[in-house]
């Protein structure tokens, strides 16, 4: 058989590897492996539109199967590599047997972490498409009481779902605010206000210390009678195939800004990639649509003997209620922001900065300044701390006409 | 079914019946239609799946709103009069025979 590239792992990363090598015009093989039974598809509908009934799973998929077909990509499903011999240059799978590669991209993604205490087998979890269908279906069934564990995009999303179907929900965080790992607290103590606005109640600064079949036992001894448990407190990434296989792995699996590995024919991307990241200042671990896509563009264009540093803006989405939530950029180490727009008003945007140089953008409900920053950040434009408070700049004007495709 | 006809920057012309209520982008992706890439999945996110509507059309559709005029203006192709993005082209019965065009680059 032919050795072309292998990519292990069926989420948006590696299907829009496998993409953007045949539109850059790969002529070699192109094997996707799947662990799970299904091509590959979209997440972030799971846990918004499609969990709150609002989108079918039928249109979830990143692509249909003729498209497999006619741009030949491989797609084997159900099936997981077990093992990287990079002498051989094969990967062995688990239904048995072996693929070769010339090139290995390893897309394989994170996993939820548990939820650490007694009773934990009573709790659901939100990251596949499998999952999704059980949660929805949960939801639905919930007669007593939702308890989320976990204030950070995925337990309030699951939140909104489940106070859009009128269900009795609580989320627990053991932090003192809300999705304190990725946003500033003046954004923390507003979602906790449109969340409590929408009836759901959030119990900050509480762990949970045991799950039993029908009630979450917190700390204190409060006992919360709950007919579903959903946690949502972050992700591990899959690197133990990496590890293995001797390379380097740290909060993901290492790789140099052109997303290559230690061994030259082996690339990592999306979820699982520890890459150099000039919008993070150092080695960053992105979980978004836009790392994934845009890390598959970047391996391809090695691949095809064109490599670029990997530079694209990060950007990320949440959708709340009502509340469109819009980030750009990355705000860790900010030391100035400045708020444009009315927070009372529900569309506002805060701009982070660090030393008069813009870092990242927060959008909330205001479409123009997330695309405008998306524009000035992957450019370079410099915006005072004056002008983004400023209502009568014109964002739009400064950050001038450019693709963000 | 009203149908709508996706003409590709090569001329590839496909037709394809599309339901009420869905979108031109997530039948084309169905419909595993190239040229049209919708990298968010039509959450309005990005601009990869812009298309050229055929005039005849374009005052049948909504007023574009205010989150894809910001997208229209950070398309990789050129933006015309009558570019849209096709997440946000919800069919409906008066759309039958709907002509769209498609760029010849998304990203």
């Amino acid at each position: 058989m032919q050795a072309g590239v292998v990519i292990v792992g069926g989420g948006q990363a590696g299907l829009e590897a496998a993409a953007a090598l045949r539109t850059l015009g790969y002529d070699g093989t192109v094997t996707l492996i799947c662990e799970e039974a299904h091509a590959p598809y979209q997440r972030p509908p799971l846990s918004k539109d499609f969990l709150a009934g609002k989108q079918e799973a039928d249109s979830v998929f990143l692509r249909a199967l003729v498209y497999y077909e006619k741009h030949r990509i491989d797609l084997v499903l159900g099936d997981r590599v077990t093992e990287i011999n990079r002498g051989a240059r094969l990967v062995h799978l688990a239904a048995g047997g072996s693929l070769p590669y010339e090139q290995l991209i390893l897309a394989v993604g994170a996993r939820n972490r548990p939820l650490p205490v007694p009773g934990a087998e009573n709790v659901l979890y939100l990251r596949s498409l499998d999952e999704a269908v059980t949660l929805r279906q949960r939801l639905a069934e919930a007669r007593k009481g939702i308890v989320i564990v976990g204030g950070g995009f995925i337990g309030l999303e699951v939140a909104a779902a489940g106070r859009g179907a009128g269900k009795a929900v609580t989320l627990i965080e053991a932090a003192p605010r809300l999705m304190a790992r990725a946003v500033s607290p003046l954004l923390s103590d507003f979602f906790l206000d449109v969340h409590r606005g929408h009836g759901l109640d959030v119990v900050l600064n509480t762990a949970v210390e045991e799950v039993l079949a029908d009630a979450v036992i917190v700390s204190g001894g409060r006992r919360m009678e709950a007919d579903l448990v959903v946690a949502g407190i972050g992700v591990v990434p899959n690197v133990e195939l990496a590890r293995a296989a001797g390379l380097e792995v740290s909060d993901g699996i290492t790789v140099d800004e052109f997303l290559r590995t230690g061994d030259p024919d082996i690339f990592a991307i999306g979820d699982c990639a520890h890459h150099p990241n000039v919008y993070a200042g150092g080695l960053a671990r992105l979980e978004s649509v836009q790392n994934a896509v845009d890390q598959a563009k970047c391996v391809a264009r090695a691949i095809m003997g064109n490599p670029t540093p990997y530079r694209d803006v990060p950007w990320f989405w949440t959708d709340q209620y009502e509340i469109r939530f819009q980030m750009v950029g990355l705000a860790a180490g900010y030391d100035q922001s400045v708020v444009r727009g009315s927070i009372g008003s529900r569309k506002f945007s805060v701009f982070y900065f660090k030393e008069g140089r813009l870092l990242a953008v927060d959008s909330v409900n205001r479409f123009g300044d997330h695309i405008a920053a998306r524009k000035m950040l992957a450019a370079g434009t410099a915006l005072t701390p004056a002008q983004a408070g400023d209502e009568s700049v014109d964002l739009k004007k400064l950050a001038g006409a450019q693709s963000v495709g | 079914m009203p149908n709508v006809t996706y003409i590709s920057h090569t001329g590839e012309t496909t037709t394809i019946d599309v339901p009420v209520g869905t979108t031109v982008m997530e039948n084309a992706v169905k419909n595993g239609i190239d040229g049209i890439v919708a990298e968010c999945g039509g959450a309005c996110m990005c601009a990869t799946c812009h298309v050229y509507v055929d005039p005849a059309f374009l005052d049948l559709l909504d007023p574009i709103g205010e989150e894809q005029e910001e997208m229209l203006g950070a398309t990789a192709a050129e933006r015309k009069p009558n570019s849209r993005l096709s997440c946000q082209i919800q069919m409906k019965p008066q759309f039958a025979g709907l002509i769209v065009r498609m760029p010849d680059r998304q990203t």
